[in-house]
C-alpha cells in the first residue's frame, strides 16, 4: 500500500476531484433535503415555541430576579471552566501523543472514550459517591472531575478530527529536525494548528456542563440545570423560561465561536470549522 | 547550543542526527521494555480514566455481589434484580431503547446526509447551524426537556389542542406522553442530534468518486444506495445505532421527569436506590441493577468495536 | 505500436496484459464534439468557449497546468457538470440533456473509485449489472476483462487488498466492460509510482487501440500525453491553445505557451530582417516559421537538440553546468548578453565541456519559431 500514502498527500495539494463535495447533478434532486430539514425543524422548534408560549414574557423577566439564578449559573460556569481546563490538559497531549507515536492505539482510544455515552450517569455517580473521599464528596469540584469523563467522547473526537486534518507527524518531524524539543513543538507548531479543534471541544464541553442534570442533582449540587427544576408546580413558567434561556444562549455562543473560527481558519487556508468532521477544502474544478 | 537532533519525544537527549527517537537511558533496553516506555505517554489519561471511571464501576460490580450488612459474597442482589418488577424494568428499558435508537438513527442519518451534501451559498451556514444545534440539543434533557413536551404534547397542551382541532385526537388513538410512546417521542429530541454528530464522520468516508463511478456505470440513485452506499455505510450506521441504544438505556432524568415511576425503567429504579427509599437488606440491589446495565453495555460495546473495525477497512 | 507494446510487456513482466483481440462488437468508437463550451465557477472562468472535434477511435489527450479547465471539460462530457453554454455531441447527437447514467461512457477516475464493498470481479461487472445482464454472463464478461488487464488472479480480492496500479487496472476494466461509446480518463496515472505509470500507459494505449474506443485522456504530464495520444490538446485558462499530433506540437508549437509547456525550449534574442521573413540569431540567418510577429524585437525559440555546441577558445559562451541524462547530456551555457541556453549533445561529446569551458553555440539555418521578446 506504499503508493497510497504519497497519493493521499498529493490529493491535498493537487486539483484532484475525488475529495470534492458531491455536486447536485439535477437541481430537482435537492428537494428531499429541504423536506427532511423542514420536518426536523418543526419537530425541534415546536416544543420550544409551545414552551415559550407557556412561560410567557413574564416568565422570562422573573427568571433573572429569582433567587439562585445567579449563584447556580455562576457555579455552572465555573464547573465548565474547570472541566475544560482539565480536559484540555489531559486530552491534548494524549491525542497528540497517540497520533504521533501510537497510531494503532487510536481505535482503542476511540472505543474507550465512547464509553461515557453508554454508561448511565446514574450508575457512574453511585460508584463515584461510594469511593470518593469525604472532602471531595462534599465539594462541587467532584462534578467537574466527572464531567471530564462525560465529555470524553466529544472532546476526544473533536481533537482527533483536528489532528487528522493536519499532518501532525510531518509537522513535528520537521520541527524536530530544526532543533525543537517536544514541548516547543507542541506549543508553537501543533497547538496553533489545532485552534479550531480546541474550539470545537470547548463548545461541546460548555454545552454538556450547562445541560447536565442527573449527576448534579444526585450529588446534591445546585448547578444551573439543577436549579431550574426547583420550581415545580407553582412556578413552572420560570423553569421553562430558564431552560429556553440556557438553550438559546448556548446555541448562540456556539454559533458565534464557529463563525469566528471558520473565518480565522479561512485566512490561514484551513478548512471549514465543523465540530467533529474534517470538512474538505473547496477546490474549483479543473 | 542546539544540536540538529530530532528531539520530538526525547527531551534533553543530545544525540546526533539519524538517531532513533528513544529516550537515551532506554535505548539499551530490550524491545518489550521499549514498547512499554512508548505507552507511558498515555499514562496520565489512563490514570485519570482508571480513577474516575473504572474504579467507580468496579466498586459497583463488587457491591452488586455484597451483602449490605456483612459485605459477604451473595447472589441475592442479582437474584432480586432479575425478577419481578426489576425484570419488567429491564424489558421496558430495552424496548424503549430499541425504539429510541432505530427511529432517531434513521432520521439522524437523513438529516446528516442532507446537510453534508448540501451545496450553494447557504450550505456552509446550514451545516454549521445544524451541527452546533446538534451539539446543544444532544446534551439537552431532563426536567427542562420534559417540561417542553408537557407544554406541547401533554394531555391539554398546545400541539395536542391543534391536532385535536383538525380531528386528530392523539390521546384517544393510544398516544400518551407518559407512557412508552411519549417517552420515545421525547427521547428523540436528544437522540437525533446525537446521531447527526456521530454519523457525520462516516459520511465523510463516502467518496464522491464512488457515486460518480456508479452513475457513470448507469446506476440510478436507489441502485447506488442499494449496491454501494448502503453496504459501505452499514457498519458505521449499525455502530452508531449501538451507541444510541446505550445512550437511551442510560437516560435517567428525562424519563424520571416524565413518568415519575408510572413505567418501570431500570435507570429510574437505580436512581430510586440513591434517593434512599429502599427496603432493608436490599440496599445493594441498585448496584446489581447497575451491574446488569454494565453487562448489557459491555455486549453493546463489543458489537460496536467489531462493526467499527469493518467500517474502517472500507471507509479509510 | 502493438509489437513494441508486446516487447515492453515481456520486459516488465506484464506479458499477461496483452491478449487475443476481441471480436469487433458494439461500442466501436463514436465521434465526439465539443462546441463552444463555457463554464464559470463564480467569477472564475473554468472553460471559455472551448471547441474540440474527436474522430472515432481516436485518443485525444487534454494537457495543461492545474486550473486550465481540462478536468472540467471531461466532467462536462461525462455529465457530472453542466456547461453554462455550448453543447456536447456524441455520434452527432446532442447529449447535453442526457443524465450521466444514460450516456454510455466509461470513466476512470484519478483514484479510489472502486467500490470498497465489492471484490474486483463484482466491481468490473457492476456496469453490466446495471444493464441487467444475467449473472453468469456478467461474471464471464467481467472475468474476460480482468484477464485483459492481467488481473485474473485478483478477481476475488477487495480494493483495499490491491495496490494503486492494480486498482486502476480494475477501474479500467470496469469502464471498458460496458463497451462504452467514449472512454474518459481523468488523470488516472497521477497517483501511481513512476514505474507502474509507465506500464499502465502502454496497457491503456494498447487496449484502447485494440477496442477502437474514442478516448479523452486528461493529464498534466506532457510525457504521458505525447507518448499515448493520437492528438494532444494543450489548454490554458479554459481555452485550447493548440490541438495537434504530438510531433507537430513539439516541433511546431503554435504559441509561446505551448512551446514552453511541451518539452524544454530555449529563448534567444534575435533581430528580424527582410520584412520579418528571416531572423538573425547567434550569427546565423534563419528563415522564420509563419505565424509570429513580423517586426519588433523578438525571441527565437529553439529546442535543446536544435542547437550545437563545441569547445572553442573565444567562443560566444561559457559552460555553467551539465546534466547527465543517460545517452545525452544537457549542457547549460551562459552566452554573452546574459542569455542562458540548454543544449543537448551526446554524453561522449559533452565530456570535454566541463563547467567554465569556453564554447561556441551555433544554430543551423533551419526554420525557427519567433515570439515577441519577453523583458
Amino acid at each position: 500500500m506504499a503508493t497510497l500514502t504519497p497519493a493521499a498527500a498529493d490529493e491535498a495539494t493537487s486539483t484532484d476531484n475525488s475529495k470534492k463535495r458531491l455536486r447536485p447533478r439535477q437541481q430537482r434532486s435537492g428537494a428531499w433535503r429541504w423536506v427532511v430539514l423542514l420536518i426536523a425543524g418543526v419537530y425541534f422548534l415546536l416544543p420550544l415555541y409551545a414552551a415559550f408560549r407557556f412561560a410567557g414574557l413574564s416568565g422570562f423577566g422573573d427568571v433573572f430576579t429569582t433567587p439562585g439564578f445567579g449563584s447556580s449559573l455562576w457555579l455552572s460556569i465555573r464547573l465548565a471552566a474547570v472541566t475544560w481546563a482539565i480536559s484540555m490538559v489531559l486530552m491534548i497531549p494524549t491525542t497528540v501523543y497517540v497520533h504521533l507515536r501510537m497510531p494503532r492505539m487510536r481505535r482503542l482510544l476511540e472505543s474507550v472514550t465512547i464509553l461515557p455515552i453508554v454508561i448511565p450517569p446514574v450508575v457512574l455517580i453511585i460508584g463515584v459517591l461510594q469511593v470518593a473521599p469525604l472532602a471531595l464528596r462534599a465539594s462541587a469540584w467532584l462534578l467537574a472531575l466527572e464531567y471530564v469523563i462525560l465529555a470524553l467522547p466529544f472532546s476526544y473526537r473533536a481533537l482527533d478530527a483536528g489532528l487528522r486534518a493536519i499532518d501532525v507527524k510531518t509537522l513535528s518531524e520537521a520541527a524536530g529536525s530544526l532543533g525543537a524539543g517536544w514541548l516547543v513543538t507542541l506549543w508553537r507548531v501543533i497547538l496553533p494548528n489545532m485552534r479550531t479543534a480546541v474550539l470545537s471541544a470547548t463548545i461541546l464541553i460548555v454545552a454538556l456542563v450547562l445541560g447536565e442534570f442527573t449527576m448534579a442533582s444526585l450529588d446534591l449540587q445546585q448547578t444551573f440545570p439543577a436549579w431550574i427544576v426547583l420550581f415545580d408546580q407553582e412556578n413552572a413558567q420560570i423553569s421553562v423560561a430558564a431552560s429556553i434561556f440556557a438553550l438559546f444562549v448556548t446555541w448562540i455562543f456556539l454559533m458565534l465561536i464557529t463563525v469566528i473560527a471558520t473565518r480565522q481558519s479561512r485566512r490561514t487556508g484551513g478548512a471549514e470549522v465543523t465540530l467533529f468532521t474534517v470538512a474538505p477544502r473547496q477546490t474549483i474544478g479543473n | 547550543m542546539a544540536d540538529m537532533t530530532d528531539t520530538v519525544t526525547a527531551p534533553g537527549s543530545h544525540a546526533g542526527p539519524g538517531v532513533r527517537r528513544f529516550p537515551s537511558p532506554l535505548r539499551a533496553a530490550p524491545a518489550p521494555v521499549r514498547r512499554l516506555a512508548r505507552h507511558l505517554g498515555t499514562l496520565p489519561f489512563i490514570a485519570y480514566v482508571a480513577i474516575f471511571l473504572i474504579v467507580p464501576l468496579i466498586s459497583i460490580v463488587i457491591g452488586a455481589f455484597q451483602n449490605p450488612q456483612t459485605n459477604a459474597f451473595t447472589w441475592s442482589n442479582v437474584n432480586i434484580a432479575v425478577h419481578g418488577s426489576y425484570l419488567h424494568g429491564f424489558e421496558q428499558s430495552l424496548i424503549l431503547s430499541l425504539l429510541s435508537s432505530v427511529i432517531p438513527g434513521v432520521v439522524g442519518l437523513l438529516i446528516a446526509y442532507a446537510i453534508f451534501t448540501a451545496t450553494g451559498r447557504a450550505a456552509q451556514f446550514l451545516r454549521q447551524s445544524v451541527i452546533t444545534a446538534s451539539g446543544v440539543f444532544a446534551n439537552f434533557g431532563g426536567v427542562p426537556l420534559a417540561f417542553l413536551f408537557i407544554a406541547s404534547f401533554g394531555s391539554v397542551a398546545l400541539v395536542t389542542g391543534w391536532l385535536g382541532d383538525i380531528g386528530l385526537h392523539i390521546y384517544n388513538l393510544g398516544f400518551s406522553l407518559y407512557d412508552l410512546s411519549g417517552v420515545t417521542l421525547v427521547y428523540m429530541y436528544f437522540q437525533i442530534p446525537l446521531m447527526v454528530l456521530i454519523i457525520l464522520p462516516a459520511l465523510e468516508g463516502l467518496r464522491p468518486a464512488w457515486r460518480e463511478a456508479a452513475e457513470n456505470m448507469g446506476a440510478r440513485t436507489w441502485q447506488y444506495w442499494r449496491y454501494v452506499g448502503g453496504p459501505v455505510l452499514m457498519p458505521s450506521f449499525l455502530s452508531c445505532l449501538m451507541l444510541l441504544f446505550g445512550s437511551a438505556l442510560a437516560a435517567y432524568a428525562t424519563a424520571e421527569a416524565l413518568t415519575s415511576g408510572t413505567i418501570p425503567l431500570t435507570s429510574i429504579q437505580i436512581g430510586s436506590f440513591l434517593n434512599g427509599n429502599v427496603l432493608a437488606g436490599q440496599q445493594n440491589v441498585g448496584k446489581a441493577l447497575a451491574f446488569g446495565m454494565v453487562v448489557i453495555i459491555a455486549v453493546l460495546m463489543t458489537c460496536y468495536v467489531l462493526l467499527q473495525r469493518r467500517a474502517a477497512k472500507w471507509l479509510r | 505500436m502493438t509489437a513494441r507494446a508486446n516487447e515492453k510487456a515481456n520486459e516488465t513482466g506484464t506479458a499477461a496484459a496483452v491478449h487475443a483481440p476481441r471480436a469487433g462488437g458494439p461500442g466501436e468508437g463514436m465521434p465526439v464534439s465539443l462546441r463552444n463550451i463555457t463554464r464559470a465557477f463564480g467569477a472564475t472562468k473554468a472553460l471559455d468557449g472551448m471547441s474540440l472535434d474527436i474522430a472515432p477511435g481516436e485518443l485525444v489527450a487534454l494537457l495543461g497546468p492545474s486550473g486550465c479547465g481540462k478536468t472540467t471539460a471531461l466532467r462536462i462530457v461525462a455529465g457530472f457538470e453542466f456547461a453554462d453554454s455550448g453543447e456536447v455531441l456524441v455520434g452527432g447527437r446532442d447529449v447535453s440533456g442526457v443524465p450521466a447514467a444514460k450516456r454510455d461512457m466509461g470513466m476512470v477516475f484519478q483514484s479510489y473509485s472502486l467500490f470498497p464493498n465489492m471484490n474486483a470481479l463484482d466491481n468490473v461487472g457492476f456496469g453490466l449489472r446495471m444493464r441487467r445482464t444475467a449473472g453468469a454472463q456478467r461474471r464471464s464478461k467481467a472475468a474476460e476483462l480482468l484477464d485483459m488487464v492481467g488481473l485474473s488472479a485478483q478477481a476475488a480480492q477487495f480494493p483495499h487488498q490491491l495496490s494503486g496500479g492494480q486498482q486502476q487496472r480494475v477501474a479500467l476494466a470496469r469502464a471498458l466492460a460496458i463497451e462504452p461509446r467514449v472512454l474518459l480518463l481523468d488523470e488516472p496515472l497521477s497517483a501511481l509510482d513512476a514505474k507502474v505509470r509507465l506500464q499502465l500507459r502502454e496497457q491503456i494505449r494498447t487496449l484502447q487501440q485494440r477496442l477502437g474506443t474514442t478516448t479523452i485522456f486528461v493529464t498534466h504530464d506532457q510525457e504521458e500525453a505525447l507518448s499515448m495520444a493520437d492528438r494532444v490538446g494543450v489548454m490554458r485558462s479554459g481555452k485550447l491553445e493548440q490541438l495537434a499530433e504530438p510531433s507537430e506540437l513539439y516541433s511546431r508549437p503554435a504559441t509561446a505557451f505551448v512551446a514552453e509547456f511541451v518539452g524544454t525550449m530555449n529563448r534567444l534574442p534575435g533581430e528580424l530582417t527582410a520584412a520579418g521573413s528571416t531572423v538573425t540569431v547567434l550569427g546565423a540567418a534563419c528563415p522564420v516559421i509563419e505565424g509570429g510577429p513580423a517586426s519588433g524585437p523578438v525571441d527565437v525559440l529553439v529546442r535543446p537538440e536544435g542547437l550545437t555546441v563545441a569547445p572553442a577558445e573565444g567562443g560566444n559562451g561559457i559552460v555553467t553546468h551539465r546534466t547527465f541524462l543517460g545517452g545525452t547530456t544537457r549542457v547549460a551555457v551562459l552566452l554573452s548578453g546574459d542569455t542562458e541556453v540548454r543544449v543537448d549533445v551526446t554524453s561522449a561529446a559533452a565530456a570535454p565541456m566541463t563547467p567554465g569551458t569556453a564554447v561556441q553555440v551555433g544554430l543551423p539555418a533551419t526554420p525557427v519559431l519567433v515570439a515577441p521578446r519577453e523583458p
